[in-house]
């Protein structure tokens, strides 16, 4: 399981917390997760950019025997999800029937809790998808 | 390769994969080292270097450092000797970087080692070392797994293909059939489509026996110049001729098509130039199928058939021994077993054996040329070696 660490998640909230990509200033291409350079254009001249919150579900799985320190969560949900400007992001799936899952529904990013780092560690939060409200 | 040493196998050796409960991992990969010096005919102080494919030591044996760890073990500390780590695919990447030891000049004599010793520790904590396979920060972190990976690609398949689950696990059924006659197989006894439908869904879709179980295992092989090779062992020489490796996004969402695994077919292009031939000129195939559908993708990205159409060949007999392309006879990921970091040597080791006509019962008829391919993550790292048998 990953080492809990505090450092590492306090680190990480700019771009857990949103939905944070970047933009290549060069040749417009968008990045999630951020990359260095760019690998259409080779350019390193990119600027983080908020991405879309809404999307719709590519494909999804139900995953019944998970990591360790997702035990006490399973069954749940995760999907693949493209965004309105055609990223794609793998994000759990949350507040669904599992019944309702299927390619093509519209999806909308939400805030939660992700994972806890037991005892000596903290919790960890950030993007889930959840069924898009209308 | 032109200016490069020509590079041939003359020794391969193998533990039984499976549960080893009494032997650690330095126990099985020393035995296997053995084995393949023995193979060659040839001693351990030969030996000047060993490049070991290991994934997950570190999170499932608390050992790292295992270059120093088993060359002392094996009683040649002294050699050069590293591990060698790319996921799933650490085995092919060590068996590559040994290629390169011996082709550039720098070494004569090199082992190419792969050992994983995955029964130490429960499910769920395999599970959390197997998914540091892809993105820690963005993939983990979701809580999904490593079957959910290839679970999301399963469906993305099915949709874009029109391909039917009962298709698709016609592949573990193929090599349940193969593995009862492989000793060194894992699970050696039949399966049925209805047994693999009914199974444990692990990862929706993805059921128990569409998986490569948890495995305990090591391989070796033993290289050297070709000419070398041909004062060593006069009766049958195996000679690599052609090794890439090639990466691709770590991850699936940042790839444009999740259904084809780029890195295979930059891998494979390279290595057929490499060798010389089209996929059309290889006789005996060992492909990465950590999942059912992998197996259908990798016969599709390695060329045997156009995307799309993986099942066909399934269906059609043409993946049997007697068939146009016969694949993963040993068993494969599912029925051999799946010892992480050891299998691209496994691979290594049965497509020796098949060339030079040692594969018992599941024997391809004069096979000359044979290829293996490994995969690290969910196809963020392949390599594909192609061999060859001279006369």
């Amino acid at each position: 399981m990953v080492t809990p660490s505090c450092p590492r998640v306090w680190r990480e909230q700019k771009y857990k917390y949103r939905l944070v990509g970047v933009r290549c200033n060069r040749c417009g291409s968008i990045y999630y997760p951020l990359v260095r350079v760019c690998s259409k254009c080779k350019s390193t001249e990119l600027t983080p950019v908020e991405l879309p919150r809404k999307g719709i579900l590519l494909s999804y799985t139900i995953i019944h025997y998970p990591p360790v320190e997702f035990k006490k969560y399973a069954p749940y949900a995760v999907g693949l999800v493209e965004l309105e400007n055609g990223t794609k992001v793998i994000a759990q799936l949350t507040d669904i029937d599992f019944s309702e899952l299927k390619p093509g529904i519209k999806v909308e990013a939400v805030f939660r809790r992700l994972r806890e780092q037991g005892e000596e560690g903290i919790i960890e939060y950030g993007i889930k998808f959840r069924r898009a409200l209308e | 390769m032109i200016s490069m040493r020509r590079v041939a196998i003359v020794g391969v050796g193998l533990t039984k994969v499976g549960e080893h409960w009494e032997q650690s991992l330095r126990d099985l990969y020393a035995q296997a080292v053995l084995n393949a010096i023995s193979d060659a005919g040839l001693e351990l102080k030969d030996v000047q270097a060993m490049f070991i494919g290991n994934m997950s030591s570190g999170c499932l044996q608390g050992q790292e450092h295992l270059g120093s760890l088993l060359a002392t073990h094996l009683g040649i500390q002294g050699v050069a000797a590293v591990k060698v780590e790319a996921a799933c695919g650490s085995g092919g990447a060590a068996f590559h970087q040994a290629v390169l030891a011996i082709a550039s000049g720098y070494y004569d004599l090199v082992i190419a080692g792969g050992v994983e010793k995955m029964t130490d520790v429960g499910t769920e904590y395999l599970t959390s070392a197997l998914i540091m396979a892809d993105d820690q920060e963005y993939v983990a972190s979701t809580g999904i797994s490593f079957a959910g990976l290839n679970a999301l690609i399963y469906r993305l398949y099915m949709e874009k293909y029109n391909v039917k689950q009962e298709d698709i696990a016609q592949f573990p059924v193929h090599e349940h059939y193969y593995a009862q006659f492989v000793d060194h197989a894992q699970y050696r006894y039949p399966i049925t489509v209805e047994q693999v439908l009914r199974s444990t869904v692990v990862a929706d879709p993805i059921r128990l026996l569409e998986c490569s179980p948890t495995s305990d295992g090591a391989a070796a092989a033993v290289l050297c110049p070709l000419e070398m090779a041909k004062e060593i062992r006069g009766d049958c020489i195996v000679e690599v001729v052609g090794s890439a490796l090639s990466t691709d996004a770590i991850s699936l969402n940042e790839r444009a098509d999740p259904t084809t695994f780029t890195a295979t077919v930059k891998a494979a292009e390279k290595a057929y130039k490499m060798a010389k031939i089209t996929p059309q000129d290889v006789d005996v195939v060992e492909v990465h199928d950590a999942y059912s559908i992998l197996g259908i993708i990798d016969l599709e990205d390695l060329g045997f058939a156009e995307k799309g159409r993986g099942v066909e060949l399934v269906k059609e007999g043409e993946i049997a021994k007697e068939g146009r392309i016969p694949t993963n006879l040993s068993g494969g990921l599912k029925a051999r077993g799946h010892p992480i970091g050891a299998t691209g040597i496994y691979q290594i080791v049965e497509i020796v054996k098949q060339l030079r006509g040692e594969f018992g019962k599941n024997q391809v008829d004069n096979a000359e040329v044979g290829l293996s391919q490994s995969i690290g993550g969910i196809g963020g790292t392949v390599i594909v070696n192609i061999l060859r048998r001279l006369r």
